[in-house]
């Protein structure tokens, strides 16, 4: 199969607080017009931190939530007003796995009645073959099959997640969005669920949306990074561009606030603090959205607050959203500067 | 290095309905003046009922023994008022909820203002210009507008600043964090590790750090102690451990977390043992390459099996079965 398995072009998703019907009241801009595509079997990474948006755009796709305005493609069909009914087939096509594995299975159902639920929606399976096909799952991710008879709260926050997995996988999506698969795991968990995670990846080749705050499951799992601040994109690179020579200062900030389980290379390493908090959705930032906090908004001003920084490719498919970045490749370096004034 | 805190033989258990649940099993660790003790492990390793036995913060149902000597004081022994002396004044917590932790319905300025007037008899007016003070100390920007403002007005970061700084009103000896930095954004735990390296070097407080996350304690801890089930795992200065750990446990912990270049990150099978029936044996035994018929029928002991690191293990080291 050629061609991207979900197109993502100028997605918007304005979520409206706080107004009586057809009144004034306060926008959040959640999502504020993001573009980005995913080939057959490649994993994107989707990083920011709380409140940057990356959720909603997960949500957006598989249409948990209606899409102000933009266009979602998925194999080619426009999925972005599809009414329900005309959506049920394409639900085969996208599955998701929740951060959460407490909240996002139904307790009442055993975890064979809730992997099997897919399969039994789409009318796939039925049946001795609905169980033998649990079964086979169930063996995918890594369960004993005697566990499709308990329920829930019979398993572990590891066991529960692969559930949520096998249940993702049952009708063989094209693509899984996975939003903090992890995040609510404890650490020697994790690992399992990663690996088993690459693995199914590797053989059933579906493509993957990998949303998360964390750069270090990013760096294992995806092909791809896109970076995300206050509902845009400011950064999408190959995971090796965007780790060893990120240009955006908001990517930089991010890399160098990261910590790893060394202290040699957490001493070594050049900090870059960044001033101050996330601007409130509600009013973003006129022109650069990021200005308020990047310590290099006066180099570039007043460009910086007049105008938004377009989303430029700067060779070797590397895209950043920034003024200071030239289309030869050539950007500020946060950690220098960092250095030289120490 | 003179002892701040010297905890021996440290044992926590809650009866309970369902049979005793051993949290916190024989633990014993000094806290040095000056010092960042991180003590890491996993959920429900016992790192925060250790922290809340010391201070009594435990619920009833508690059942504590061993001694916590700190200065002339055993803390497992001290009556309440001593305690309340103590509390929040020469020992204090941060924990990691800045939200639930703050109280909505006062301004940040009297809850900070609070603190010095209860434990240091300040008066009302002296009490809001120390908190303005104490804002700034922990790096909050304009703090005279800030201490007129409520919890909800603030950002998260910003609350765990606020936090910070009423753990601080007293000028502690020892500050005790809770997963400090676990609720924030990466940037923003930056910047609180930052200030925390900051208040050890300004005020020279020791630092007790809480975590799971094995980052946060390569970045700040002098000295790291790891815990599972209970127990003691194993203990040393912050590089010697990261550098070679000993402890199965702890390598399998260091292998789990992802990075690049690596095929497979390293699994720890099974999981974390129920505390209602803490094994007489090594704890870990079940999930461990290692573990042979030894571990499985005695407990180990601490033992030094390098200068300052000790470890319960019967086979530890770096060329284990599991390397």
């Amino acid at each position: 199969m050629n061609g991207p398995v979900l197109e993502v072009e100028e997605l918007v998703k304005h979520f409206h607080v706080g107004s009586r019907v057809g009144g004034g009241g306060a926008v959040v801009h959640a999502v504020d017009g993001v573009s980005f595509t995913i080939g057959a079997g490649e994993v994107l990474g989707l990083v920011g931190e709380s409140g940057s948006g990356k959720t909603t755009v997960g949500n957006c796709i598989a249409r948990l939530v209606e899409p102000t305005s933009g266009r979602i493609r998925i194999r080619d069909v426009d999925v972005t007003h599809l009414t329900r009914r005309k959506m049920r087939p394409l639900r085969r096509e996208v599955h998701m796995v929740f951060q959460d594995p407490y909240s996002s299975l139904n307790p009442r159902m055993t975890c064979g009645q809730i992997v099997g639920e897919p399969l039994r929606l789409h009318r796939l399976a039925r049946g001795r073959e609905l169980d033998r096909r649990v079964v086979h799952l169930f063996e995918r991710v890594g369960l004993r099959p005697e566990l499709r008879h308990r329920y829930p709260h019979e398993l572990s926050g590891g066991q529960r997640q692969r559930v949520g997995l096998a249940r993702a996988l049952s009708v063989g999506p094209s693509l899984l969005i996975a939003d903090e698969p992890v995040s609510a795991l404890d650490v020697s968990v994790q690992a399992a669920i990663l690996n088993l995670l690459r693995d199914l990846q590797h053989d059933l080749g579906f493509s993957s949306l990998f949303i998360t705050h964390d750069l270090a499951t990013v760096e294992f799992l995806c092909d791809r990074v896109a970076v995300m601040y206050l509902g845009k994109i400011v950064e999408l690179a190959p995971t090796r561009e965007i780790f060893d020579s990120p240009k955006h200062p908001y990517t930089q900030a991010l890399l160098s606030a990261a910590v790893v389980p060394d202290p040699d290379a957490q001493r070594a390493r050049a900090r870059v603090v960044l001033e101050g908090d996330v601007p409130s959705p509600l009013a973003p930032p006129s022109g650069c959205r990021f200005r308020t906090r990047c310590p290099l908004a006066a180099q570039s001003a007043p460009r910086s607050v007049e105008e938004e920084p377009e989303l430029r490719d700067i060779g070797g498919a590397h895209l950043v959203a920034c003024h200071l970045a030239s289309v030869a490749g050539e950007a500020p370096v946060l950690a220098d500067l960092a250095v030289e004034s120490a | 290095m003179e002892a701040l805190l010297d905890v021996s033989d440290l044992s926590v258990r809650f009866d309970t309905d369902d049979g005793t649940v051993h949290a916190v099993d024989r633990l014993s660790f000094v806290l040095g003046e000056r010092e960042v003790l991180g003590i890491a492990g996993e959920s429900g390793c016992g790192k925060s009922v250790t922290m809340l036995s010391l201070l009594s913060l435990l619920p009833p149902t508690a059942v504590v023994s061993g001694t916590a000597h700190f200065g002339k004081i055993d803390l497992l022994a001290a009556p309440p008022s001593a305690l309340r002396e103590i509390r929040g004044r020469e020992i204090s917590f941060v924990f990691q909820e800045p939200m639930t932790s703050l109280n909505p319905a006062f301004t940040v300025g009297k809850q900070v203002g609070e603190v010095l007037r209860r434990h240091l008899g300040l008066s009302r007016d002296d009490a809001s210009r120390r908190a303005v003070e104490l804002l700034d100390l922990v790096r909050i920007p304009a703090p005279e507008r800030r201490v007129r403002e409520y919890p909800h007005q603030l950002s998260g970061g910003m609350r765990q600043r606020v936090m910070i700084a009423m753990a601080l009103a007293c000028d502690p000896k020892i500050l005790i964090a809770d997963e400090p930095t676990t609720a924030l954004d990466v940037t923003i735990q930056a910047g609180i590790l930052d200030l925390m390296r900051e208040i050890r070097e300004r005020l020279g407080t020791a630092i007790i750090l809480i975590t799971h996350n094995l980052g946060v304690v390569a970045d700040i801890a002098d000295r790291v102690l790891v815990m599972y089930a209970g127990r003691k795992a194993e203990e040393a200065p912050v590089d010697e451990l990261f550098r070679h750990p000993q402890h199965p446990y702890t390598m399998g912990l260091l292998g789990a977390f992802p990075r690049r270049g690596v095929d497979r990150l390293q699994e720890i099978p099974g999981v974390v043992p129920s505390l209602r029936e803490l094994p007489q044996h090594c704890a870990f035994a079940p999930r461990c390459p290692r573990a042979d018929e030894l571990s499985r029928s005695e407990i180990p002991e601490l033992r030094r099996v390098r200068p300052d690191h000790w470890v319960a293990c019967f086979h530890p080291g770096m060329n284990g079965a599991s390397r």
